[in-house]
């Protein structure tokens, strides 16, 4: 590959890319080279492109990023706080770098997999190929492309046909550097029948300007169901862009709750495609920000097949002079009738210089279904706050305590309950740092 | 209970209100002393609710003149968190849903936040959760509601016990129950009026405000006043709210109209 990109920006983003060692895995190799082509012809998205209309990533354009040589040294006491006790398997990759000796694996039932997509492939190498960098499409996706043309290694969780797996699995991407890359990959394949939970978590442990581009690919097979936790707690200086893609058949269950909490400037796509008859999916959401931070989240629900339920609730909690973007898409094809849907999207201002777009949308050709949705803008409910006061609270612990309410609600359903603890001590300390005064 | 002799909790003189630019209240006179009931009743639009919210500090009143004194001191000098230390109490007509906070934690915060202003002492969950049970046995509540969010996807009288759970709680000297009884079933009512009944004591005083009889079948009354218009127009002892049952508000409104004609 010589090919020079278009763009200097992507040139320099792959240099690395042509230095990786070819897989043994032939499609593998021929997958990767298809993604590089795409990112070579495609140019880095703009406010001009209606899919980047209100998020700016010209501050990351600005810098030069590469992928870590070597695996930095970690030490287990140093990823402590990050540890989930419920979770019996830990992968941990540090700067995108497998560390096996931060991870670990135990009571891992037979029937389940989870381990690095490398040691995956020696049971599982038809199955993985199959599903691999086919679900993320890459042709117009260029941070998708990147991620594919460095895909080398990544977390493999599969669980095979009518087994249910109830601890979660715990992905943790540790970054550790400035100036890196990381092309965070994770594949999780539920088998007819089968259940698991996955937790991807994403922390820091240096406060610098380093990248995250990851894509996830979900595939969840007949009556199957999987939980996705994603937990995005990056550096306030990292820059995070993510692609989840999600592929349900019949009488399939997705579930998923994401919390955005980290990045100068973060954009997570999701995408759920119900492919297969009844499918379900259940996604909420919750940013909190502040500071100059920006979050973006893009969901799409795409309705293909009769009989799909689809419920969303995102909120997003902005301070500071902070930028959240709300863009959720329900698609219901022509023959998808009876699509039961709803989306809620609700967003809490705490200061005069927040700001929020948020874009519900709705695309529906079939004519017998049922879908709902709203959005919300706003500051703290004024009843609310009186009935508070009402009871001797004061001023600022009554607005606290809603404000620490309004993300709790989607915290809450999160089904870990360590995490659950953790994010809401996180959620109660960053609502009481909010400024006060500029809350009127 | 009256006694003429005990001490003035609530004085209001020549109240006037207004809600968005509206005047409601048109001078309002009342004095509640220590160990009595009121209740004040009246049609619907007389200004009964604006009257006890007012006096709680909602935001969307405006206090337009006339003052207030509770137990000598200017009430509307307080804030509705300060109010609600000094001693006064307000049982929503429609209590607030928060999903997202828990109501034991919300019920300890309270009862904290009041205790430590009245210099007594605070309590940490495990005493709060045993003390707070034992008061809900009173109003046959299921402490499972203490595990759910403040009112959220409570029945309505669930609401309203959930309300006078608060009252026993906080121990206010004046305690404003606005239209307990509506949405409460017979069963309910009598749940919920025995446990104000429980709380009645000499040094504290409750008025409240209701359109119909019923809840007075239960907590009997010291005085009936009727609002109409945004003024009390009539003054009685508990037989003139059967009166009004028996025969309406309209006669004492039209009574009131010939008088102040004649005046």
């Amino acid at each position: 590959m010589t090919i020079a990109a278009t763009h200097p920006y992507i040139e320099a983003l792959l240099k690395g890319s042509r230095e990786l060692p070819q897989s043994a895995a032939g499609w593998l190799n021929a997958r990767r080279a298809q993604a590089l082509e795409r990112a070579n012809a495609l140019t880095v998205p703009t406010t001009r492109d209606e899919e980047w209309r209100f998020t700016d990533i010209t501050p990351l354009t600005r810098l030069h990023f590469q992928p870590a040589q070597v695996a930095a040294r970690v030490a287990l006491s140093d990823i402590g706080r990050f540890i989930v006790p419920e979770a019996a398997v830990r992968l941990v990759f540090v700067d995108g770098i497998f560390a096996p000796e931060l991870s670990a694996v135990s009571d891992v039932p037979a029937g389940v997999q989870a381990s690095t997509l490398a040691e995956g492939a020696k049971a599982h190498g038809a199955l993985i190929e199959q599903h691999l960098a086919r679900h993320a499409a890459f042709e117009h996706n260029l941070f998708a492309a990147l991620n594919t043309a460095y895909l080398r290694d990544g977390a493999l969780v599969t669980v095979v046909k009518n087994q249910a797996y109830a601890a979660p699995v715990h992905v943790l991407f540790v970054a550790t550097q400035k100036e890196i890359a990381a092309y965070p990959r994770c594949l999780v394949i539920a088998e007819t029948g089968a259940e698991c939970m996955v937790i991807e978590d994403f922390v820091s442990l240096e406060d610098g300007a380093y990248f995250n581009n990851a894509v996830t690919e979900i595939v969840v097979g007949a009556d199957a169901r999987v939980r996705h936790v994603r937990l995005q707690r990056e550096s306030l200086n990292a820059f995070h862009i993510a692609h989840c893609a999600v592929a349900l058949d019949k009488d399939a269950s997705y579930l998923s709750n994401t919390v955005t909490l980290g990045a100068r400037i973060s954009r997570y796509d999701l995408n759920v495609e119900q492919n297969g008859e009844g499918a379900a999916m259940k996604i909420d959401g919750l940013a909190l920000i502040s500071g100059r931070q920006l979050a973006d989240t893009h969901t799409l629900m795409s309705h293909a097949r009769p009989n799909g339920r689809s419920a969303q609730l995102h909120k997003t909690i902005v301070g500071g002079a902070a930028h959240a973007v709300f863009n959720g898409k329900v698609f219901v094809h022509e023959g998808a009738q009876l699509t039961d849907s709803s989306q809620q999207n609700r967003n809490l201002l705490l200061s005069g210089r927040a700001h929020v777009d948020a874009k519900p949308q709705l695309e529906i050709f079939a004519d017998d279904v049922k879908c709902s949705h709203g959005a919300t803008v706003g500051q703290l409910d004024a009843e609310q706050l009186f009935y508070l006061k009402s009871r001797g609270l004061s001023d600022a612990t009554a607005r606290n305590l809603l404000t620490y309410a309004f993300g709790a609600e989607i915290i809450d359903r999160i089904p870990v309950r360590s995490l659950v603890e953790r994010l809401e001590q996180t959620v109660l300390e960053q609502t009481q740092a909010a400024e006060p005064g500029a809350r009127a | 209970m009256i006694n003429a002799n005990a001490k003035k909790l609530l004085e209001v003189r020549g109240l006037k209100a207004t809600v968005a630019g509206v005047e409601i209240l048109k001078g309002i006179n009342l004095t509640v002393r220590a160990g009595e009931v009121h209740a004040v009743m009246g049609p619907n639009g007389s200004g009964k609710s604006t009257f006890a919210k007012a006096l709680a500090g909602h935001p969307a009143y405006t206090v337009t003149g006339g003052e207030v004194l509770l137990e000598g001191k200017d009430l509307f000098a307080l804030s509705p968190e300060e109010r609600a230390r000094a001693g006064v109490f307000l049982g929503f007509q429609y209590p607030v849903e928060i999903p997202g906070v828990s109501n034991s934690g919300f019920l300890r915060l309270s009862y904290n936040t009041v205790q430590s202003v009245r210099g007594r002492d605070e309590l940490d969950p495990l005493e709060f959760d045993d003390f707070v049970r034992e008061k809900m046995k009173l109003l046959d509540m299921d402490p499972g509601f203490l595990d759910r969010s403040v009112n959220d996807g409570f029945s309505g009288g669930e609401k309203k016990r959930n309300e006078i759970l608060q009252m026993a709680l906080l121990e206010p000297k004046l305690a404003i129950l606005d239209e307990t009884d509506s949405g409460l079933d017979i069963d309910a009512l009598r749940v919920v009026a025995n446990g104000v009944n429980g709380l009645l004591k000499p040094d504290n005083a409750v008025v409240l405000v209701t359109h119909y009889q019923r809840l007075l079948n239960y907590i009997v009354p010291d005085y009936v006043h009727v609002m109409e218009g945004g003024r009390i127009i009539k003054t009685g002892g508990k037989e003139l709210a059967l009166e009004l049952e028996t025969r309406g508000y309209d006669w004492v409104v039209d009574g009131y109209k010939k008088s102040a004609v004649t005046a």
